[in-house]
């Protein structure tokens, strides 16, 4: 019964046994999306082709790209629930750049979205850090302050593709020579979730994260800067959701006030399904891209089976349940067999 | 209501009793001279801010926000969070229509709702005290679960029960009064909900339960059954607010209710409810819910687009986990400073 209420020894003993358990995560993932790939392929031979895999990775990209930045948070034992909102902001803010300054390197379209995104993410950072307020609470008034507020500038118009330059779009439709299947905007995100990941894995501040999650007190005692690392989290989670916003823009081409409406509850539940302890302290942002691909396929599967195109919610939040109570259940067997020895799991 | 829910917690830990001067320093003061600062705000603002009708429109606007926010209250006092609240009305009110367009009788169609709502609390609450998972996660969960339900019932069809009598319950005042059937209903549910809060056992362990959960079973109080019992009233008072939103609109649709967990939380938090557990009043939540009906009539009355009255609303639930948090801030900041010189 002790067990049951204390959450952390058992995230912790995961944190310890930490890499097998996460690599067998990340491999059973891998297994589910190969197994639902093959399955619906099957079913609908349409599914491998190649218009269908480039939507796949498309559509993938900019949960999978948010999920990076959900993954730091998370890790922190905290949430950033306005990463739908701040998508919908910065590509709203591009777009209007664009459309004034229409001969404006492309760059810049980044430069604004990641600005914007940072800037909101800072102002989380710092409410939550500086008060000791839940996240939860903050991140769920900013994502609908910033909404609002994007409301009010946007007041009912709309941003169309002929406002945007072409070689914005480019990125979002284009692929990379010789791969059809591979479309700019999954190379650009794999190549952002090969970074955090390494940065992650190697950068003592990264490792800062890890250890704030498992435990803050003791993270406060061992003299890491706790408030600094959660605030550099929401930043960057911020900063990443910008980003996912010029590509939304560049992926549509076309934004109005509602870019990026719910998105929150498919990041969290992707984040969750690829293996990122919900009590924070563990987890990999390649297993949380991966959960969104995962994800994202599941709802095209569906789509592609003629089930419906309904479905997108429930399955993100039966995902989501289904994944924090089976790596409860883990965690509780992972404990329960360190107590009675049987495992000889003393491994420290 | 007793004094002893006055009893700040900052002062936990220390024998001394608060001063006097600090007791009236309370939460809830604050609330009735704001109350008063937002009534003259909307009497200035329209001439038609005091008539009956738009005090049955507030009524009627605030009706199942208000509703849904009572069991919220006890939740966030055992220290617990339930986001699901407008997915769980969505679901309802989606349910209902469905039923009603395969001919099932309205009485049944409700019942069935109120069983729907009452297997939805249980899930979460099952979750949280059954897995031991924390709440904020499951309800997420919850709450992109019964919102895509809601989507797979009924998909972007809409029922009409624009036909059906009941539906005067939603936009016709009871008899004899200028009170909406909603408004009354709440009215006796926070009578309900604020005498067993703060005149029974059960209603003072929830309180030691938001203190100190694990001194509070050591005391033999059934943390898990209550928590679990909580979860169980939230969904059937959810879904009972499903019922009343699908009355006053006379149509069912997937997305009813969209992004009101906002304003719950909202409410139940500025009605001085600590979002750590242990400390709130159902007078506080009382004195929000009129406030929040004031404010936001009197936005209406000036023509803000809602979309945009959700920025005062965010802001609001800012301001009531940053204020009490404040001083504590503060005193971390100077001392870090003082340090530092």
């Amino acid at each position: 019964m002790t067990v049951l209420d204390q959450p952390s020894p058992a995230t912790s003993v995961l944190a310890r046994r930490g890499d097998v358990l996460l690599r067998a995560r990340e491999l059973g993932i891998c297994l589910a999306i190969v197994i639902v790939f093959g399955l619906t392929t099957l079913k609908n031979s349409g599914f491998a082709g190649v218009l269908s895999v480039q939507q796949l990775l498309t559509g993938a990209s900019l949960f999978a790209l948010l999920a990076v930045g959900e993954t730091m948070v998370i890790v922190t034992r905290n949430v950033d629930l306005s990463v739908g909102s701040v998508l919908g902001l910065s590509a709203y803010l591009v777009g209007d750049y664009f459309k004034h300054n229409p001969h404006a390197p492309i760059v810049m379209g980044f430069v604004i979205g990641i600005a914007i995104g940072a800037l909101v993410g800072a102002i989380n950072g710092a409410v939550t850090t500086l008060f000791r307020v839940p996240s939860l609470v903050v991140t769920l008034a900013a994502l609908y302050i910033v909404r609002g507020f994007l409301a009010h500038v946007v007041n009912g118009r709309r941003i169309e593709s002929d406002s945007i330059p072409e070689a914005f779009q480019k990125i979002g439709y284009k692929t990379v020579p010789g791969i059809d299947r591979l479309p700019w905007l999954a190379v650009l995100v794999i190549v952002v979730v090969a970074v955090v990941a390494y940065t992650m894995k190697s950068f003592r501040w990264a490792r800062d994260v890890y250890a704030i999650g498992s435990n803050p007190d003791a993270a406060a005692l061992a003299g890491l800067p706790v408030a600094r690392r959660v605030f550099t989290a929401f930043v960057i989670s911020g900063a990443l959701a910008g980003l996912g916003g010029a590509l939304f823009l560049a992926e549509f081409a076309t934004v109005d006030a509602s870019g990026g409406t719910g998105y929150e509850l498919q990041v969290v539940s992707a984040v969750v399904v690829g293996g990122v302890a919900i009590f924070g302290g563990s987890g990999t942002v390649f297993g949380a891209a991966l959960g969104a691909l995962l994800l994202n396929m599941i709802n095209q599967a569906l789509g592609a089976l003629g089930v419906s195109s309904f479905w997108t919610y429930a399955v993100a939040g039966a995902l989501l349940l289904i994944a924090i109570a089976f790596d409860r259940w883990v965690g509780l067997r992972v404990a329960l067999r360190q107590r009675t020895g049987a495992g000889g799991a003393h491994v420290v | 209501m007793s004094s002893d829910t006055a009893v700040a917690p900052s002062y936990e830990g220390t024998a001394v009793a608060p001063p006097a001067w600090r007791r009236l320093l309370r939460w809830e003061t604050g609330l009735v001279f704001l109350l008063i600062a937002v009534l003259l705000y909307g009497q200035q603002s329209s001439a038609n801010f005091f008539t009956t009708t738009n005090i049955f429109f507030i009524g009627l606007n605030m009706g199942e926000i208000a509703i849904m926010a009572l069991p919220l209250t006890l939740i966030v006092i055992v220290g617990e969070i339930d986001l699901s609240v407008a997915s769980m009305l969505g679901l309802s009110s989606t349910l209902m229509g469905y039923l009603y367009a395969h001919h099932w009788p309205i009485a049944l169609c409700m019942l069935g709702v109120l069983v729907v709502g009452v297997a939805g609390g249980a899930l979460n609450g099952w979750l949280v005290t059954g897995l031991g998972l924390p709440s904020i996660a499951v309800t997420i969960g919850t709450l992109a679960l019964y919102r895509g339900l809601a989507e797979i019932v009924l998909k972007d069809q809409s029922v009409s029960w624009s036909t059906v009598k009941l539906t005067h319950i939603g936009t016709k005042p009871v008899s004899g009064t200028q009170l909406s059937w909603a408004t009354l209903i709440f009215l006796l549910l926070a009578v309900v909900y604020g005498v067993v809060l703060h005149a029974t056992p059960t209603g003072r362990s929830m309180y030691a339960i938001g203190l100190q959960s694990e001194a509070a079973r050591f005391a033999g109080i059934r943390v898990k059954r209550i928590k679990f019992l909580l979860f169980v009233l939230s969904g059937l008072v959810c879904s009972f607010a499903g019922i009343l939103w699908t009355l006053r609109f006379a149509t069912s649709r997937f997305d009813a209710g969209t992004g009101l967990e906002l304003n719950v939380v909202a409410i139940v938090l500025f009605g001085g409810v600590s979002i750590f557990g242990g400390r709130g009043s159902i007078v506080g939540v009382l004195l929000a819910v009129v406030i929040f009906g004031c404010l936001q009539t009197a936005l209406t009355l000036q023509n803000v687009d809602a979309q945009v009255q959700n920025v005062v609303t965010g802001g609001l639930l800012l301001f009531s986990v940053i204020v009490p948090s404040a001083p504590d801030a503060f005193h971390r900041l100077r001392s870090r400073y003082m340090r530092r010189s």
